[in-house]
């Protein structure tokens, strides 16, 4: 059994939200100069540009690309054969409050739905554990902003309904947020699973980069065609009409149940943010 | 694209009919942030008829919850938010002579509307450029509602801030062209 630190979690969680929240991905830069090029809209272009040199900015100050530095979405791929001294859970917390802190990151967590007052630190995390083989952890954050997170939509659909039933859904999903998740988006797909786990696959599906496609030929069709019927909606970068509307479509699928069809839209904005290390 | 129109603030009426959607602007002078939270407490106050916290006759007010500003900095990254959520409270602050809005995303026909009635102008700044956008303030003073946050009302001093005409004041709607226009 190896013994991790707890330490060395604060630490590394507390510096991935920094380098997520200042540092646009490389992936997000070359596909937003490509959608630059192809833009017919003025308004487009001149916003396409916008966010460009905000990346720019803010990776040379390490200020945040986005005044919402997001909900601490965690994903936390745990081996088996690994021991974290201290409870990692709140070694994740810690390093939260302090990379939101030391960081100068927007702090937008309440502590209760209803009755609650901001937190102070954005804590707590949301974590998503999986328990593997071997003795590395596996951790990657991903700060989800509010704006496009309300656009998000699950769907209990029928069996019936099939490939063309979610390809409508999720066109349908977009033309509705229309300007409010802050179009050029990403667009994460869910399919199968039951009904809280869907969303979880559509928030995953937000962890690949810009171009990877799904493995199965199949979904990777599904996820070119949505794209471009997306791209054909005239939303256009903030959605004051353009060409740009989604930068891509990702679709995780998992095996249902013979009475379920489970679909769920998980909409990121251009920032897609996400920092992964492993320990 | 044209050359960016230069306006200050406040606004007059003529000021806000001189604009057309689609027209891109830069905005300088003194503009007032606040989010569906501050626009909550507003309108309670407006409700018991007690005074508000600030004059809006003429004025911008800017939808944004900036992030923390690193030492030396006036304000941390500042784009807009959502400006939906502010729907519900915004006639009741047009009808008090609130001129200019700052946010992205669509207004409902109740805010539209209401725009019309009284003379106003809603912009759309760039969600996600926050940090290009903080550039364009050159102050800010807290003016209300300290405890709220990042949700309290500032006072922003601002220089050629960017941003859009999306709904002009004679019922032009940017979303609704700019969609049909591109649409395939």
């Amino acid at each position: 059994m190896r013994e991790v630190d707890y330490i060395t979690i604060v630490d590394a969680v507390a510096r991935l939200c920094m380098e997520a929240n200042y540092f646009l991905g490389d992936d997000v830069v070359k596909v937003l100069k490509q959608a630059l090029e192809k833009e017919e809209s003025e308004t487009g272009k001149d916003v396409l540009g916008q966010l460009l040199k905000n990346a720019e900015i803010a990776k040379t100050e390490k200020i945040p690309i986005c005044q919402d530095c997001g909900f601490a979405v965690v994903f936390l791929e745990m081996g088996e054969d690994t021991h974290v001294k201290g409870n990692i859970i709140s070694a994740i917390n810690d390093g939260v409050k302090k990379g939101y802190t030391e960081g100068y990151l927007r702090k937008s967590i309440v502590s209760d739905p209803v009755k609650g007052k901001n937190t102070g630190d954005n804590t707590p995390a949301i974590v998503h554990t999986t328990i593997v083989p071997g003795d590395k952890i596996k951790i990657t954050v991903a700060p989800k902003g509010g704006g496009s997170e309300n656009m998000s939509e699950v769907k209990m659909m029928k069996p019936a309904d099939g490939i063309e039933g979610v390809k409508n859904f999720v066109i349908d999903r977009v033309t509705r947020s229309s300007s409010n998740p802050c179009p050029p988006t990403v667009i994460g797909v869910g399919i199968g699973g039951t009904f809280e786990y869907v969303a979880f696959l559509a928030k995953k599906a937000l962890l690949r980069d810009i171009g990877q496609r799904n493995p199965d030929p199949f979904y990777a069709d599904v996820e070119r065609e949505l794209l471009e019927k997306i791209n054909n909606l005239g939303i256009g970068p903030m959605g004051l009409g353009g060409r740009t509307t989604a930068l891509d479509v990702f679709i995780e699928v998992h095996p249902r149940h013979i009475a379920s069809f489970p679909v769920a839209v998980n909409t990121n904005c251009h920032a897609a943010r996400h920092k992964t290390i492993t320990i | 694209m044209a050359e960016p129109i230069k306006i200050k603030t406040p606004l007059s009426d003529e000021d806000v009919q001189n604009l057309k959607i689609g027209d891109s602007i830069l905005i300088t002078g003194k503009i007032y942030t606040a989010r569906d939270a501050a626009h909550k407490r507003l309108i309670e106050l407006i409700e018991k008829g007690e005074s508000l916290p600030l004059d809006l006759k003429g004025q911008i007010m800017y939808y944004v919850g900036p992030a923390p500003a690193k030492p030396g900095y006036v304000i941390g990254p500042a784009g807009p938010t959502t400006s939906g959520r502010c729907d519900p409270y915004t006639p009741a602050l047009l009808a008090l002579g609130l001129k200019g809005m700052i946010g992205k995303g669509v207004r409902s026909k109740e805010v539209r509307e209401a725009m019309e009635k009284h003379k106003a102008v809603y912009f759309a700044a760039t969600g996600g450029a926050a940090a290009l956008i903080s550039k364009n303030i050159k102050a800010v003073k807290i003016i209300a509602y300290e405890d709220l946050g990042p949700e309290a009302i500032r006072e922003l001093e601002v220089e050629n801030f960017p941003v859009i005409v999306a709904n002009d004041a004679h019922g032009g709607d940017l979303y609704e062209e700019g969609i049909k226009k591109y649409r395939k």
